[in-house]
C-alpha cells in the first residue's frame, strides 16, 4: 500500500457518481417504478400506455378496498393511542415507584418484544378462542395494542433514564402536588418520546400483516390483508395506486416527526 | 449525640466568645432517628439541634449518611424511626410538597423545557401567589443573585455558575424557613467555588434564613458555617464552631478529617493543677500539657498539634535542646508557607508548617538536616487515648 494522506480507498470524481447512483436506484427505483405505474393508463405495468388517473378512480369507486383501508387507519390510530397512554404509565409506574413486581413487569415486556409474530400471533388465537372472544374488530385492536406496547414503554422509559433524577423531587420540593409534577414537568419533557411512540405504534399497527391475519375476522377486513389477498391473483394496478397514497402518507410524517422533535430545545 | 459532644468540655478550653448564654431557637429538630436502606443502617438513633438564622453546615466523607439527613429533612425520604420538627411544627409525616423548607441540589435541577423565570416563579405559583407579585418577587430573586438579564433563557443557556445561582434564587424565593443545600457548589471549578462560597455566606446573612449545608470539603466547612455537625458512619461525631472543630476536635477522627494533625500517644504521669498534667510522650519525653478535662495518673491520652502549632529549631552546634530530636524528610514550598516532613529518632513522622516571616525570607531546610521539634506550651490538644 502507497502510503498517503487520502483515504485508502479513493474513487474517481465519475466512479464515485456512478456509485452514489447505484445506491439511490437500488434503493428509490422500486419506488419510482410503483409511482409510475400508478399513473400507467395500462393495467400491465411492463408497458407505458400514456398517462391517467384512471387507477386512482377506480380505487375511488373500490368501497371494499377503501372500507379496509379506513378500518386500517381507525384501529392503527385507536391501537397507537391506547398503547401509548399504558405504555407511558407503565413506563412511569416502572421509573418512579417501587412495588413487588417492578423487575419482573420490565423484564416480561421484552419477552413481547422478542417474540416472533408468528408465536404471538398463534398465542393471541388461542387466548381468543379460549375467552370466547369473536375474531373480528376488538380481537385486532386488543392484539395491535399489545404488540405496540413494548415499544412504547422503551421509547418513553429511556427517555426518563435520561433525565436528571432529582428534577421531580426539585418539583416536589417547591411544593408541587403528584399530579402537578406530572403535569408541569414528566409530560413536557415527555412529550418528544410520547410524540415518537404514538408514530412507532401508528406505524406498527398499520402494516402488520401476520398477527392481523390470526386474529381479525371475516367481518372486520384492513387494508394489508385485503392487499395481500388482492394481490394473490395478480398485481391491480389500484394497488399501486394505493401505495402510492400510502408513500405519501409517511413522507408527511416523516417530515413532522423531527419537527415536533425539535420542539423540546 | 450531637448535644452532647458540644458539652462545656470543649468551652472551657476554647477562648470563644461562643458562650452563649440564651438558648438560640431551635429551628430543625431531629430525634432518635433511624434510617434503613435494605438491611444496611444508614442513620441509627440521630439526633440533631439547628439554631434559626444560623449557617449549619454538615461535613464528613462520602457514605456518612450526611446527604440521608438532609433528604430526611426535605422530605424525599421516609422516617424509619424518630421524629423531625422544623419552626415548632412536627412534620416527620408531612410530604415534601407541604414542609417549609427548599432544596438546591448538587445537580441544580433546573426545569430543561422552562426559563429562568419560569424556573424561578415555579414554587410561587404551586403557592398561588398572584401573578402581579410573582412578578415582583422573581425579579427581586434574580436581582439578589444578579441575574435579571438571562430571565429570558433556557438553562442550557447557562455556565455552571449561572446555574447554581438559579437554583439558588428558585429556592430562596420562597422565603422558605430553612435552606437546604446538598454538596451545591462541589461540581464548580476552583476559583468560582470560592466567589460562590462568599456570595453563599453573604446571601445568608441578608436573608437570615437558616441554611443546612451538605460537604464533604472541609476547608468549606470552616469558612462558611456558624456551626459545623462532623459525621461518620451515620452518627454524629462532634458539633461545634469551626474553630471548636479545629482546634479541639472531639475525637482521632475528627482531628483527622478536619486538616492535617500530628498525634502523641502519651500518659499521664502528675497532675500539676489548674487542667495541667505532666504526661510521658512516646515514652521517652516528659511535658506539661494544658488539657480541658481530668486525667487520673496512668490514664493513656492523645496529644495534638497541628502542623502550624509546631516550632522547628535547626540544630548549629550547643543549644539548649528542647523537645523531640529528628530530621527533616521532606519540604515543600507552598509560597504561603514552608512545609516539611520530619522525621523523629523513634521512626515517627510529623507534618510541619511554618509562615515566613520578615526576619528570615530566606528561610529552609537541607533534607537530612538534624532539627528540634518543640511548641508553645499550651497549643497542644489533649484527649483520652481512643481504640
Amino acid at each position: 500500500m502507497i502510503p498517503s494522506n487520502k483515504p485508502v480507498l479513493s474513487l474517481g470524481s465519475g466512479l464515485r457518481w456512478l456509485f452514489i447512483a447505484g445506491v439511490m436506484a437500488f434503493l428509490y427505483l422500486p419506488i419510482v417504478v410503483l409511482v409510475v405505474n400508478s399513473f400507467n393508463e395500462s393495467k400491465y405495468g411492463h408497458k407505458w400506455q400514456g398517462f391517467s388517473f384512471k387507477w386512482y378512480e377506480k380505487l375511488w369507486h373500490n368501497d371494499a378496498l377503501l372500507e379496509a383501508f379506513f378500518n386500517s387507519l381507525t384501529v392503527a390510530t385507536l391501537s397507537a393511542t391506547c398503547a401509548t397512554i399504558l405504555g407511558t404509565l407503565m413506563a412511569l409506574a416502572v421509573y418512579r415507584y417501587r412495588f413487588r413486581f417492578r423487575q419482573s413487569a420490565s423484564a416480561l415486556i421484552f419477552v413481547v418484544l422478542m417474540s416472533p409474530d408468528i408465536v404471538l400471533a398463534i398465542t393471541f388465537l388461542i387466548v381468543f378462542m379460549a375467552l370466547g372472544i369473536q375474531l373480528g374488530f376488538w380481537s385486532l385492536l386488543i392484539a395491535h395494542i399489545t404488540f405496540c406496547l413494548p415499544f412504547v414503554v422503551i421509547t418513553v422509559y429511556s427517555q426518563l433514564k435520561g433525565f436528571d433524577g432529582n428534577l421531580l423531587e426539585a418539583a416536589q420540593d417547591l411544593g408541587a402536588k403528584e399530579s402537578q409534577v406530572f403535569r408541569l414537568v414528566i409530560l413536557p419533557l415527555l412529550r418528544p418520546a410520547i410524540a415518537a411512540s404514538w408514530l412507532l405504534s401508528f406505524t406498527l399497527s398499520l402494516d402488520d400483516v401476520i398477527i392481523s391475519s390470526f386474529v381479525t375476522g371475516p367481518g372486520f377486513e384492513i387494508l394489508p390483508i385485503r392487499v395481500f389477498s388482492m394481490v394473490k391473483v395478480g398485481v391491480s394496478p389500484e394497488v399501486n395506486v394505493l401505495a402510492t397514497l400510502l408513500m405519501l402518507i409517511s413522507l408527511v410524517v416523516v417530515i413532522i416527526v423531527p419537527l415536533l422533535l425539535r420542539r423540546k430545545t | 449525640m450531637c448535644n452532647v459532644t458540644e458539652s462545656k468540655a470543649f468551652e472551657t478550653g476554647v477562648t470563644e466568645t461562643e458562650t452563649t448564654v440564651t438558648q438560640p431557637d431551635t429551628v430543625i429538630q431531629l430525634s432518635g432517628v433511624t434510617k434503613r436502606y435494605q438491611a444496611q443502617e444508614i442513620l441509627s438513633g440521630f439526633n440533631l439541634a439547628v439554631h434559626d438564622g444560623e449557617f449549619f453546615t454538615i461535613l464528613g466523607p462520602s457514605g456518612c449518611g450526611k446527604t440521608t439527613v438532609l433528604r430526611l429533612i426535605a422530605g424525599f425520604e421516609p422516617f424509619d424511626e424518630g421524629s423531625l420538627m422544623v419552626a415548632g411544627q412536627d412534620v416527620t409525616l408531612v410530604p415534601a410538597e407541604r414542609r417549609p423548607v427548599n432544596t438546591v441540589f448538587q445537580s441544580y435541577a433546573l426545569f430543561p423545557h422552562l426559563s429562568v423565570f419560569d424556573n424561578v416563579a415555579f414554587g410561587l405559583k404551586m403557592a398561588k401567589v398572584p401573578k402581579s407579585e410573582i412578578q415582583s418577587r422573581v425579579d427581586e430573586a434574580l436581582a439578589m443573585v444578579q441575574l435579571q438579564e438571562f430571565a429570558a433563557r433556557k438553562p442550557e443557556q447557562l455556565s455552571g455558575g449561572q446555574k447554581q445561582r438559579v437554583a439558588i434564587a428558585r429556592a430562596v424565593v420562597n422565603r422558605p424557613r430553612v435552606l437546604l443545600l446538598d454538596e451545591s457548589l462541589s461540581a464548580l471549578d476552583y476559583k468560582l467555588r470560592l466567589q460562590m462560597q462568599i456570595e453563599l455566606k453573604q446571601l445568608q446573612r441578608k436573608l437570615g434564613i437558616t441554611f443546612i449545608y451538605v460537604t464533604h470539603d472541609q476547608e468549606e466547612a470552616l469558612s462558611m458555617s456558624d456551626r459545623v455537625l462532623v459525621m461518620q458512619d451515620g452518627r454524629a461525631q462532634q458539633v461545634g464552631t469551626p474553630r471548636q472543630i479545629y482546634e479541639s476536635p472531639a475525637n482521632l477522627f475528627v482531628a483527622r478529617f478536619i486538616g492535617e494533625i500530628n498525634v502523641f500517644d502519651g500518659v499521664v504521669q502528675r497532675e500539676l493543677g489548674d487542667f495541667q498534667y505532666q504526661v510521658l510522650l512516646s515514652g521517652r519525653y516528659t511535658r506539661e500539657v494544658r488539657t480541658d478535662r481530668k486525667y487520673q495518673e496512668g490514664d493513656a491520652v492523645h496529644v495534638m498539634l497541628r502542623p502550624e502549632d509546631l516550632r522547628i529549631t535547626s540544630l548549629h552546634g550547643e543549644q539548649k535542646r528542647v523537645g523531640f530530636s529528628g530530621q527533616v524528610l521532606e519540604r515543600n514550598y507552598t509560597g504561603q508557607t514552608l512545609d516539611s516532613l520530619i522525621q523523629l529518632d523513634d521512626g515517627q513522622q510529623l507534618k510541619a508548617s511554618e509562615f515566613f516571616d520578615e526576619d528570615d525570607p530566606d528561610f529552609d531546610y537541607r533534607i537530612n538536616e538534624a532539627v528540634w521539634v518543640d511548641w508553645v506550651h499550651g497549643w497542644e490538644h489533649v484527649i483520652p487515648k481512643q481504640p
